[in-house]
């Protein structure tokens, strides 16, 4: 019997029991498609994180005043010594080190931003020209060089306070000084609850002579690569250290540490929820032996004559096996679609959460449908390979 | 042609031991038309049966054509069984889904030929037992006259030397049953050998020859 007859006719069961296979296909689909949307679902939290974090900026090395430690305090609170403030000079020395690309000294702070009778309390950013490539964020309009006076401010901002759209080189006040607006940043939305659209980035030596301060609150380093950021990880420790007459005062955090480590994590789950959705696979594959085996048995008349009429038990075993096949590739592709369905009705409702079911786990969905199906129909088909002709043929 | 020599065939009833078929010894020339009788349970199934292929004896020795087959494998006793022997059964048993072209296109598939050829050959077979306007009928739409002209057309589309009939007429009422007789005595006079079991007289008295069975073992041969 040629390979096209066995699939045919295997075919031609099938749809002879309608109401049956649909069940079954049904079956297989629940457990593909909770395959695919459970994996939608885990690997989009995983983007979702992921994505935070690179909105924060690549190859990112932060330094934040003060030791974080978990175990005992900070070394200077047993000596009753508070821990040195970061200073601009710090940053700058930081800044010389080799592997690093640019750094943009922080400093964070509320003013009240007034012009042309309009007044708000906004968030400011000191820093320096180089704070716009270390987090990602692009101008819409103008330019920021970093020199003095100048400010760069939000979209909503400038919405809300030029709706004319023509910001650049207004002048406005923040707090009791003067600024001209040089640039306009483009839309960017929420990164890590914090909204840049409502920001406003001044230079730093203005920032702190607007909060009356010598101190950052962070200094931002982006380095050459990810191979360098170990080794300026280190040296950065060391020259503040060095810095801060031998003190350990300072915290230098990777963001790529953290990101690794959320990134295990949630891989990590993407795949228990993809094997607790196999299971429902699991079960469809039993579902698809019991059919099966009631299969040979109602058609125990048809298999003594398929026998009769000259097919050898390898033709019969071939015509279950294709009737499985049949059923669990039905079942991939519905489950396929219904998973991807679910995906994208999640997206709708969830617009933040990138819930694109990976590839991996189409695939992997769909085959273990597939194997499952064929590995099930195994024993009933070789079942009806073995009947017995005569007894067959008298329905026994 | 068939030569079966110490046929022996045992059935385990519990732990009762029923010799279906003792000690049988049996010469079938080719193109010969052959009638079995005896009562039930004389063993005549049984001897059809290993005849076909379908049952294997416990002993014994079977030659067709002049080759043995008691040896052969399952898949070459399959071979054999499509290529030089065809079934009908008292029952018909055409697939119930498969129209009556489809179901006479079975053996065509199993033995692997193109599409176009077995269309070729079913139609002239449809036209042959006169069914071409019944071709696109499930079984359940034909009468038994007609069910059991499509199982012959089955038995016979691949000319098979042997044609084993197990009580052909037996779901049949008189006149469909003589029609479907005269079918299968026109197959054996292209040829065929023909081989029937009934217990019904008259049918077994058309035979050229008669074997007479009881308690698995043949107490009548006659000419």
């Amino acid at each position: 019997m040629k390979l096209r007859d066995t699939l045919s006719l295997s075919l031609h069961s099938i749809a002879s029991t309608r109401t049956r296979s649909l069940l079954i296909v049904l079956a297989m689909a629940l457990g593909v498609g909770a395959v695919v949307v459970l994996t939608a679902l885990g690997d989009g939290a995983r983007r979702y994180v992921v994505g935070q974090f690179a909105s924060l900026g690549t190859n990112l090395v932060i330094v934040l005043p003060g030791r974080a430690e978990t175990s005992g305090g900070f070394v200077g609170a047993a000596l009753g010594q508070t821990p040195r403030d970061l200073t601009l000079d710090d940053a700058q020395a930081v800044g010389q080190l080799p592997g690093v690309r640019r750094y943009a000294p922080l400093n964070v702070g509320t003013a009240e931003l007034a012009s042309g009778g309009r007044l708000r309390e906004v968030t400011i950013l000191g820093s320096n020209a180089d704070l716009l490539p270390i987090r990602h964020m692009a101008l819409s309009h103008g330019s920021f060089s970093g020199g003095a006076a100048q400010i760069v401010i939000g979209s909503v901002i400038a919405r809300d306070f030029f709706p004319d759209g023509d910001a650049i080189g207004q002048r406005v006040r923040l707090g009791d000084r003067r600024f001209r607006i040089s640039g306009v940043l483009s839309k960017q939305g929420e990164s890590m609850g914090f909204n840049t659209d409502e920001i406003v980035i001044v230079p730093v030596d203005d920032a702190q002579a607007l909060f009356n301060t010598e101190t950052l609150f962070r200094i931002l380093v982006e380095a050459n690569s990810r191979a360098a950021i170990e080794p300026l990880k280190q040296a950065m420790s060391h020259v503040l250290k060095q810095r801060h007459d031998g003190e350990e005062d300072v915290t230098v955090i990777t963001q790529d540490a953290v990101l690794a480590t959320f990134d295990r994590i949630l891989s990590a789950l993407t795949l228990a929820v993809a094997g607790i959705a196999a299971i429902s696979l699991a079960v469809a594959g039993i579902l698809v032996m019991n059919v099966m085996l009631v299969a040979v048995t109602q058609r125990t008349a048809e298999i003594g004559l398929l026998k009769a009429i000259g097919a050898p038990a390898a033709d019969i075993r071939h015509l279950f096996l294709a009737e499985a096949l049949w059923l669990s590739l039905a079942g991939g592709a519905l489950g396929f679609a219904l998973g991807h369905l679910g995906s994208w009705a999640i997206r709708l409702a969830y617009p933040t959460l990138p819930a694109w079911p990976p590839t991996w786990a189409s695939v992997a969905g769909i085959a273990t449908a597939l194997i499952t199906g064929i590995v099930a129909s195994l024993l009933p088909a070789a079942r009806a390979a073995k009947l017995d002709p005569v007894r067959a043929l008298s329905g026994k | 042609m068939i030569r079966l020599t110490s046929i022996t065939r045992v059935f385990h009833m519990g732990d009762q031991e029923v010799r279906a078929l003792n000690d049988v010894s049996l010469d079938i020339a080719s193109g010969e038309y052959v009638s079995i009788m005896g009562p039930s349970g004389s063993g005549k199934s049984t001897l059809l049966n290993v005849i076909g292929l379908l049952d294997r004896p416990d002993s014994g020795r079977y030659e067709l054509d002049g080759s043995d087959v008691t040896a052969l494998s399952e898949t070459e006793q399959a071979r054999v069984r499509r290529e030089k022997i065809g079934f009908v059964f008292q029952s018909f048993h055409l697939v119930p889904r498969l129209t009556a072209a489809q179901n006479i296109e079975l053996p065509l598939i199993l033995e692997g030929l193109a599409p176009a050829e077995r269309k070729l050959r079913v139609d002239a077979v449809l036209d042959a037992f006169d069914l071409t306007d019944r071709a696109t009928h499930r079984p359940a739409e034909l009468s038994g006259g007609q069910r059991q002209r499509v199982a012959i057309a089955r038995a016979t589309i691949l000319r098979p030397t042997a044609l084993l009939a197990d009580e052909p007429t037996g779901n049949l009422d008189h006149r469909i049953g003589a029609e479907v007789m005269a079918l299968l005595e026109a197959l054996h006079h292209s040829g065929t050998t023909l081989i029937v079991v009934t217990h019904d007289r008259e049918l077994g008295a058309r035979a050229h020859r008669h074997i007479a069975m009881r308690d698995g073992e043949i107490v009548g041969d006659e000419k």
